[in-house]
């Protein structure tokens, strides 16, 4: 336990010679989720990557449009994705498409 | 590789993908296998991938990173390891640099004196206590919701049960003097959102709770400092309450003569006002409460959904049982599919936050069996025989079975 703890401490101030103790630092790994091809996937890499990984929607189970729809409206709403209303109606098409149920 | 390997189980079904991820090295092509587990619901392939202190988990979601502890760790110690243990954040503004110099813990509001703590004060100017405590998703196990519902569909890996040392929060709270007529204790943490107009991940404690000398502000897990993504170098430790409470990265107490009425306790972690928070499946829910105290749960643990066992030779059933505080009194099981019940043995006791270990010794017969456990607390709660279900997926916590084969 001890020896992963130490490898992953790092400076973020080389300059200093105490930094290495007291500046604890960690690299998250490189992302790999990506949005799947379907017509309008360019509005979700667009819209919905600013915030969150393309896995929030790839892990969800199949659904209807009525829950993308909900969750787009969600993104809106509540935490201030800025989506026109129009574009929101293209990204809930997309996500039923890529990962719902018709 | 070596490590991954053991800790996959049969329940997770694992399929070496084979994937080619890494690229050229001087002249030779490195090969990393991808390895992916398959969580028993529809679209419940996961990949393993390992994040900084921890073991490859169960990759939920990768920004912010949401990470699942395979359910086969669960059976390897009472404590679940540090670097197994399950990540959730909500916000991708997470922070991956702490200056534990330049650290403050602020104490502002209802209070006589407004306090900064640095992280040497929190650890030297208070009395150290330690606790054995179970912290748990709101989520854990939604992905077992019938119907689906959406969120992050957990498994039953969003769960793991810790030695938190730190200062009690009364105690901090006391040396910056609560205010008479005090009702909460805001707390926020150093993640955030990325965009500026996203409500920021904030919770709320009634005084009385955060003053009741169990909640800690906790510095080390399990002996040693909190890893970065369980919330170094502060954590609030919430015991016997849903993980939402345990604000990680802790930096700002604001004691509030009000309710807060920000986004993650007016608007979400809410349950149906009913009792047991559940409603008919599909239902709406109209009226709606913060979310608290686990519900009890129980789990086997030493035998994977599938496993093959010799007929006529004794094996030890083993698994954990925890609920909300109260304390384990009794664990049940069932190896005909809840015909007949049998006690099972507790094992040592570890405060009535912590797993508690059951034992069973059990000779199975030549058959198909469906093993079951059920426990009871204190208060003569126990977990109900067929799913509950609510619209966000919380607070599973149905008899679960585990089917095997005797032969």
């Amino acid at each position: 336990m001890k020896h992963h703890f130490l490898f992953l401490l790092f400076s973020a101030c080389p300059l200093s010679l105490t930094a290495a103790d007291k500046v604890v630092s960690i690299q998250l790994p490189a992302e790999t989720a990506a949005y799947k091809e379907a017509p309008g996937v360019e509005l979700a890499r667009g819209h919905c990557v600013t915030c969150h990984s393309a896995d929030y929607a790839s892990s969800q189970p199949p659904m209807p449009r009525k829950f993308w729809e909900g969750a787009v409206k969600k993104m809106k709403e509540k935490y201030g994705a800025q989506i026109p209303d129009n574009i929101a109606a293209l990204l809930a098409d997309y996500f039923t498409a890529a990962y719902g149920v018709k | 590789m070596e490590q991954t390997h053991r800790l996959l189980s049969r329940r997770e079904f694992v399929k070496k993908a084979g994937a080619v991820t890494a690229g050229l090295m001087t002249a030779r092509t490195v090969i990393a296998e991808e390895q992916t587990v398959t969580l028993p619901f529809e679209n419940g392939v996961r990949r393993l991938a390992r994040f900084p202190q921890k073991r490859p988990l169960i990759l939920q979601t990768s920004r912010p990173p949401q990470l699942e502890t395979p359910f086969s760790v669960f059976n390897e110690s009472l404590f679940t390891p540090n670097d197994a243990f399950f990540v959730r954040y909500h916000l991708a503004n997470i922070p991956l640099s702490i200056d534990t110099e330049a650290y403050r813990l602020e104490v502002k509001g209802a209070v006589e004196k407004p306090l900064k703590f640095s992280l040497e004060e929190i650890k030297k100017d208070f009395e150290a206590v330690e606790i054995a405590a179970v912290n748990q998703c709101s989520g854990n196990s939604r992905g077992f919701s019938k119907p689906r519902v959406g969120g992050g569909q957990s498994g039953h890996g969003a769960m793991g049960n810790a030695r938190w040392k730190g200062a009690r929060l009364k105690d901090v709270l006391d040396k910056a003097g609560v205010r008479a007529g005090a009702r909460q204790v805001v707390c926020d943490g150093l993640d955030g959102p990325v965009l500026p107009q996203t409500p920021d991940f904030v919770k709320a404690l009634e005084i009385d709770h955060a003053r009741d000398g169990e909640v800690l502000v906790a510095y080390e897990m399990n002996g040693e400092p909190l890893p970065m993504l369980n919330g170094f170098p502060l954590r609030l430790v919430v015991p016997g309450h849903y993980g939402t409470y345990w604000i990680k990265h802790l930096n700002t107490l604001e004691v509030i003569d009000g309710t807060y009425g920000g986004f993650y306790m007016a608007g979400a972690y809410r349950i149906p006002a009913t009792p047991g928070g559940c409603l008919e499946p599909g239902e709406k829910m109209t009226d709606s409460v913060p979310i608290t105290r686990f519900k009890i749960r129980s789990f086997l643990t030493s035998l994977e959904e599938g496993a093959r066992l010799h007929a006529g030779r004794e094996v030890m059933l083993r698994g954990i049982a925890f609920d909300g505080g109260h304390g384990i009194t009794e664990v049940l099981v069932s190896t005909d599919g809840g015909r007949a019940w049998h006690p099972a043995k507790l094992g040592k006791d570890h405060g009535r936050y912590s797993f508690r270990e059951w034992t069973l010794p059990w000779k199975p017969e030549a058959k198909a069996h469906s093993i079951q456990c059920r426990a009871f607390n204190r208060l003569g709660e126990s977990q109900p025989l067929e799913p509950l279900w609510n619209p966000s997926g919380y607070m599973r916590n149905v008899v679960e079975t585990v089917n095997v084969t005797a032969a």
